[in-house]
């Protein structure tokens, strides 16, 4: 399955366009790693926590539009966005979403 | 001065020994970040990310694969502070435009990093996103770099 933010996949040529997939989750992080956060919020500097947080989710995000253009029988998904929106404290919902289509590897005239 | 009085200030101390705190550790912490940027910078100049969507014309490129690099960052209490009065006067968020600065750095390095990882020496259409993370008074920031990786062909 190929994955890409482009409209077009390089060396592939679209076949068939199957409408648009996404897939969303919404996470957060047990109270013990915001009060750490909360700490780490006087010093400054990265929250592991939340960027560990947000990649996981953004992986199942991704997994899950993944599996949903399986099912339509793409072997592509193009033009893939992201949205991130805080819902309350600690928690996020992060979706991702992208156009299902088939595509074929373009022959080159030798 | 008694005890008394060390007692009925203890918000202030507590206040100035909090910025204090922020001040030393941010400073010191931007620095080193800065520092750790630069050299990672240097290392991965061979990694070219480019916003374009199209591969750049005479460039053989395939197998493209989504490439990301993320990084969550937090103002200490002391830029927090500032930012505060800032917001008053108005004018330029010091603090603030380093602090986000450094964060897209970091991501776009993180992104790198990936692809690199891929084998790939060439990533296209980055695009930058960026989330504010609810639920503290000091704000904190999620940056999120994204693209796709290609091998290119010599």
């Amino acid at each position: 399955m190929l994955i890409s933010n482009l409209e077009t996949a390089p060396g592939h040529r679209v076949v068939a366009h199957l409408g648009i997939v996404q897939g969303s989750t919404v996470r957060a992080k047990h109270a013990g790693k915001d009060i750490l956060a909360g700490l780490k919020n006087i010093v400054g500097g990265e929250l592991k926590a939340y960027t560990e947080l947000m990649q996981e989710a953004r992986a199942e995000a991704v997994a899950r539009m993944t599996a949903e253009a399986r099912a339509l029988g793409a072997n592509a998904v193009l033009n893939v966005r992201f949205v991130t929106t805080s819902i309350t404290a600690g928690a996020a919902e992060i979706l991702a979403y992208g156009s299902a289509v088939t595509i074929e590897p373009i022959r080159r005239l030798a | 001065m008694n005890a008394n009085f060390w007692f009925e200030t203890l918000n202030l101390w507590l206040l100035l020994a909090l910025l204090l705190v922020g001040y030393g550790a941010g400073r010191w912490q931007e620095r080193r970040h800065y520092r750790s940027i630069r050299l990672r910078e240097l290392s991965l100049r061979h990694v070219v990310a480019l916003n374009t969507r199209y591969v750049p014309e005479g460039v053989d490129a395939s197998g493209a694969q989504l490439v990301s690099g993320s990084v969550v960052i937090s103002s200490d209490y002391f830029k927090t502070f500032v930012a505060g009065f800032r917001a008053f006067f108005g004018g330029r968020f010091r603090g603030y435009e380093t602090l986000l600065e450094r964060a897209r750095r970091e991501a776009l390095l993180r992104l790198k990093q990936e692809a690199q990882a891929l084998g790939a020496t060439l990533v296209i259409g980055v695009r930058f996103q960026s989330t504010t993370i609810a639920g503290s008074s000091t704000p904190s920031v999620e940056i999120m770099a994204f693209g796709t990786a290609l091998l290119t062909a010599p």
